[in-house]
């Protein structure tokens, strides 16, 4: 009796996300489905539209390669950021899920955290679609791209962090159009996925190299086409990212959820 | 408190719980010995979804000090947690995935060494072997709330606290939930159940605890309750309201304890009345909890 029991025990971390996972059992047709859609859409209009007409090659590689490996860092944030954000308002306000999950062994930060792994793992697989259907459109395969989901469970750690810490952040669910359309949006649009950010004037240029998505076009544009020493900064600040938004999730969420 | 209860599955000593300006919980002391069901009672608002939050640590306490099953709570909540089982008001299942998964996932959660015969005694319990494969959104409305109830039994808790186990549910699937309950608690284990149900804790409580404002204000079996605070009997009188007005008046004028009973006026304990003093075209009937819940919180029952 009175024996503390651990933190971040395994086994309350796997049960959490062994929820999750008979959860995705029942949609994660659709949610393949248009993962794997969108990228192919993307690159046959940017592709075979812009390239055609407008832009030929971006620093020596073709424009359907420069988006198709910058599309990787769409999909992480549109596979973390967004189902945080709403999977877990949705959860918590509307299905009670965390009430019952919390009267169980289970604290908020084991809570969080297997959330957020979660939903990570899940991320750094949908980011590696476009990758694969860029190599089906003539990308060469090169044995860096190894690393690509190890970036990519990063990058959507931190961002799955994020959405999280927004959801127990907002009073109403519409609020997230405000989250979107200043972080996410902008995030994504400056990430260098598109257009190179030296185009971008120097004040931008400075923000958008704060941006972890445009660390994660880098780090995948290095795997594809070679990596340089930068690149290794550039992952221990998403390592860092992640970290950094762990822990501000899990204050959110005690603050949300333990009255 | 007869002395071979020694043990007590939960203890609350002056608990006092906040929400800005609002006292949900004031100085709250409560014991509730292993092996019995107390029916926590009291009207919405006297903080008893609060009192039960407490206790899973989903509420922190601002004063006082609270153990559960020889825990402390907050700091050690986790392992009470896990030796306690919760049925919560609200049906959170989750509606997408199989009857069979449902508890699986809780069987993982309160760490259970061997999920598939948990699920299987769960699955016996709630009576749905049946429907293991089914998608909860498939299942009646009583069939949901059997399993959310075998949901919170997954792992064979000494102490169940059960939120309103009935709210809003209709009177068949009320009396199988009381069956269910019923052999819990005949199976030794405790129980503290929160309800504003007076007929429920009429049958499944062997304690009462009146609740308002936050406090206990009266604690005992339902039939000391009823002698303690109404008497025998009650007499209720049907009539217009100007005619209730009037008996009303009288009976207070005897010194006479009197309630309002809907469209009725209750005198109650009225076999303590002198000759007369009791409407001819009164209905006496025995003194009931419920007298014994509006004359102390003021509040009319359901």
């Amino acid at each position: 009796m009175g024996s503390q029991m651990r933190r971040l025990e395994p086994a309350a971390i796997a049960g959490v996300m062994s929820r999750e996972m008979a959860n995705f059992r029942t949609y994660w047709r659709g949610t393949t489905f248009s993962s794997v859609l969108e990228p192919i859409v993307y690159l046959l209009a940017f592709g075979l539209g812009l390239s055609a007409t407008l832009v030929g090659e971006v620093g020596g590689v073709p424009y359907v390669q420069y988006v198709g490996t910058g599309m990787v860092a769409t999909a992480v944030i549109f596979s973390s950021a967004l189902p945080a954000m709403f999977g877990t308002f949705v959860k918590h306000r509307f299905q009670n899920t965390y009430d019952a999950i919390l009267a169980a062994p289970v604290d908020v930060e084991e809570l969080v955290s297997a959330e957020m792994l979660w939903i990570g793992l899940r991320a750094s697989v949908y980011g590696c679609v476009p990758l694969l259907v860029t190599i089906a459109f003539g990308l060469n395969p090169a044995f860096g791209m190894l690393l690509v989901p190890l970036f990519c469970l990063f990058t959507a750690l931190g961002f799955a962090g994020f959405g999280v810490a927004m959801a127990a952040s907002v009073a109403k669910i519409d609020q997230f159009n405000y989250v979107t359309a200043l972080f996410v949006t902008p995030l994504f649009l400056v990430s260098g996925a598109f257009f190179p950010i030296s185009g971008l004037p120097e004040g931008l240029q400075v923000v958008a190299q704060l941006n972890p998505l445009h660390q994660l076009v880098e780090l995948v544009r290095g795997a594809a086409f070679g990596f340089a020493a930068i690149d290794l900064v550039r992952f221990a600040s998403l390592v860092a990212f992640a970290l950094a938004l762990w822990r501000i999730a899990i204050w959110r969420m005690e603050l949300r959820l333990i009255d | 408190m007869r002395a071979f209860r020694c043990m007590a599955a939960i203890e609350l000593r002056g608990v006092v719980k906040r929400f800005g300006p609002i006292v949900a919980v004031d100085g709250l002391d409560l014991d509730v010995p292993e092996g019995i069901c107390l029916g926590l009672l009291g009207p919405n608002g006297a903080g008893k979804s609060t009192t039960m939050r407490l206790l899973t640590g989903q509420a922190l306490p601002d004063a006082g000090e609270l153990r559960a099953l020889g825990h402390e709570l907050p700091g050690d909540s986790k392992a009470a947690r896990a030796e306690m089982g919760v049925v919560p008001q609200l049906d959170n299942l989750d509606v997408d995935v199989t009857v069979e998964e449902n508890l699986a996932i809780f069987a993982r959660l309160y760490r259970v060494p061997d999920v598939g015969a948990a699920v299987d005694r769960a699955l016996d319990l709630a009576r749905l072997r049946g429907r293991r494969g089914d998608a909860v959104d498939d299942l009646s409305g009583g069939m949901r709330r059997r399993l959310l109830l075998a949901r919170g039994l997954i792992h064979e808790p000494k102490l169940i606290l059960l939120d309103e186990p009935t709210v809003g549910l209709d009177p068949q699937i009320r009396t199988e939930l009381w069956t269910l309950i019923d052999n819990l608690r005949s199976g030794g284990t405790t129980i503290l159940m929160s309800t504003h149900y007076i007929e429920e804790a009429e049958r499944l409580a062997d304690e009462v605890a009146v609740m308002t404002k936050g406090r206990i204000i009266s604690r005992g079996r339902p039939a000391e309750l009823i002698a303690e605070h109404v008497g025998r009997q009650t007499a209720e009188v049907y009539g217009p309201p100007d005619r209730l007005s009037e008996v009303r008046a009288d009976a207070e004028a005897r010194g006479l304890a009197v309630r309002p009973a809907g469209p009725a006026i209750a005198i109650v304990g009225s076999e303590r009345a002198d000759n007369g003093a009791i409407p001819e075209d009164a209905v006496i009937r025995a003194a009931t909890l419920e007298d014994v819940f509006v004359m102390l919180t003021g509040e009319e029952a359901e």
